[in-house]
């Protein structure tokens, strides 16, 4: 199982370098993203405030990972799919994607952050912290935006399926990040975050092995 | 009579409940005052909600499990009744906060939530639409719905403790602790979730029988 899993991320990895066009256009989305707020903003460095900054942040990182993951199951086409089902556990599917996802989410949001800390200043008091819960978030919306991808892509106009099913479904993570990532801008002390992170852990628990379950059901139709 | 003393169970504890919920005495709590017959209809309405829900996901996992769609037009139709419980639950409830908070909406995790559930169910109509082959769309709106309550149940019932909220059990509004301990309003309070969850349930399989009739003739039609 686990051997499978590596080989299918490895999978994943080669077929992203393979056709770069993808990983590119989707670096490029985060970066035209961030300068159009600061454009859009007028505001120069140090002018936005904390719980501005912190919001729309999370908002482009919001919006790229839907549009970086929507593709995971809508870019193989039917009979590569048809190829995996036979060779693969669906199991091993999920996760590799998941993982897979969870990595380029990560990328997306370390690159959002160094373009945001380039043109708006870097407010964040308590760094790693940051991180932690930068990769917390990654988790959970690759966790859920993976499920969610599956769905979306046996249905015929994916685009707009994919963004309102996995907006509401995103929203408790997207709450708990925020309310995190504030905490950890403003440099507080660490206790008051302790149970925060684990309701984002907790949640995130419950989507993946959610999706863990429902999607072999959803592999089979 | 063995099939139906359900719905003559769900008539009297309406009845008793519209009745009584409008003329019992209530206790005179400061800014809330009679507005706390709202209990009855809006609070209710939430309780009703959510017991459709758990069903309709019972009945998702049923169809999963068989992939029979006889499960299927049970799990959609109890969404849909659910849905329709949430929407007039949003709509009392923002009547109520305008006479209690001053505002049709205010920046409550509860009411966010309820929205956000709202939204994530109304996704779930529109996946249902957006496809059309029949056994195909049971089977991904059962993983859909299965998935969506699995998010949304931490979204109701852990997010709102997280922070300050106006409703009661969370955050300070001394206005309303009070009618926790009413005995009074108990006993109106918990036969009207019975009675609006029966409701509900009638709804439910009256449009589940529709359903399965209109593919009965469906059938016929075809196999003419």
């Amino acid at each position: 199982m686990w051997k499978e899993i590596v080989l299918l991320v490895r999978k994943e990895a080669v077929l992203e370098w393979r056709q770069k066009y993808a990983i590119n256009g989707i670096l490029l989305y985060v970066i035209s993203a961030v300068f159009i707020t600061y454009l859009s903003m007028g505001a120069g460095k140090g002018n936005l405030g904390v719980p501005v900054w912190n919001a729309l942040y999370w908002i482009i990182i919001l919006f790229s990972s839907v549009n970086a993951v929507a593709k995971s199951f809508v870019q193989e086409h039917q009979g590569r799919q048809l190829y995996y089902y036979m060779i693969a556990s669906p199991e091993a599917i999920i996760l590799s994607k998941t993982i897979y996802n969870t990595l380029l989410t990560l990328v997306l949001a370390l690159l959002g952050y160094l373009v945001f800390g380039v043109v708006f200043g870097n407010p964040v008091a308590d760094q790693p912290l940051f991180l932690l819960n930068l990769f917390l978030g990654a988790l959970g919306f690759s966790a859920s935006l993976t499920m969610v991808s599956a769905i979306a892509s046996k249905t015929s106009n994916n685009g707009t399926l994919m963004a309102i099913l996995s907006f509401p479904v995103l929203i408790p993570i997207l709450l708990m990040a925020i309310q995190v990532s504030k905490n950890a801008i403003d440099g507080l002390d660490r206790e008051i975050n302790v149970d925060k992170i684990i309701t984002l852990l907790a949640i995130n628990a419950i989507v993946a092995v959610s999706s863990y379950i429902l999607f072999p059901y959803l592999w089979r139709s | 009579m063995k099939a139906y003393w359900w719905k003559i169970l769900a008539i009297v504890l309406l009845a008793y409940t519209i009745i009584a919920g409008l003329l019992i005495d209530v206790p005179r709590l400061p800014i809330l005052n009679e507005t706390i017959r709202a209990l009855f209809f809006h609070v209710t309405m939430w309780f009703g909600m959510l017991l459709m829900l758990i069903v309709a996901v019972y009945y998702g996992i049923l169809h999963l499990r068989s992939g029979d769609l006889v499960h299927d037009d049970m799990a959609v139709e109890f969404t849909n009744t659910a849905i329709l419980f949430g929407v007039v639950g949003i709509s009392t409830g923002m009547i109520w906060a305008k006479f209690t908070w001053g505002d049709y909406w205010t920046n409550d995790p509860k009411l966010n939530a309820s929205a956000i559930g709202l939204l994530m169910y109304f996704a779930y109509l529109v996946l249902r639409n957006s496809l059309t082959d029949v056994y195909q769309r049971a089977r991904i709106s059962a993983v859909y719905s299965i998935f969506a309550f699995a998010a949304f149940i931490p979204l109701i019932f852990i997010l709102p403790r997280l922070t300050d909220s106006l409703h009661p059990g969370n955050g300070g509004n001394p206005g309303f602790n009070a009618y926790d301990m009413d005995s009074n309003l108990r006993t109106v309070f918990y036969p009207a979730i019975i009675g609006w969850t029966l409701l509900g349930t009638w709804i439910s399989t009256l449009r589940v029988r529709y359903r399965r009739l209109e593919r009965k003739l469906e059938d016929k039609l075809i196999n003419q």
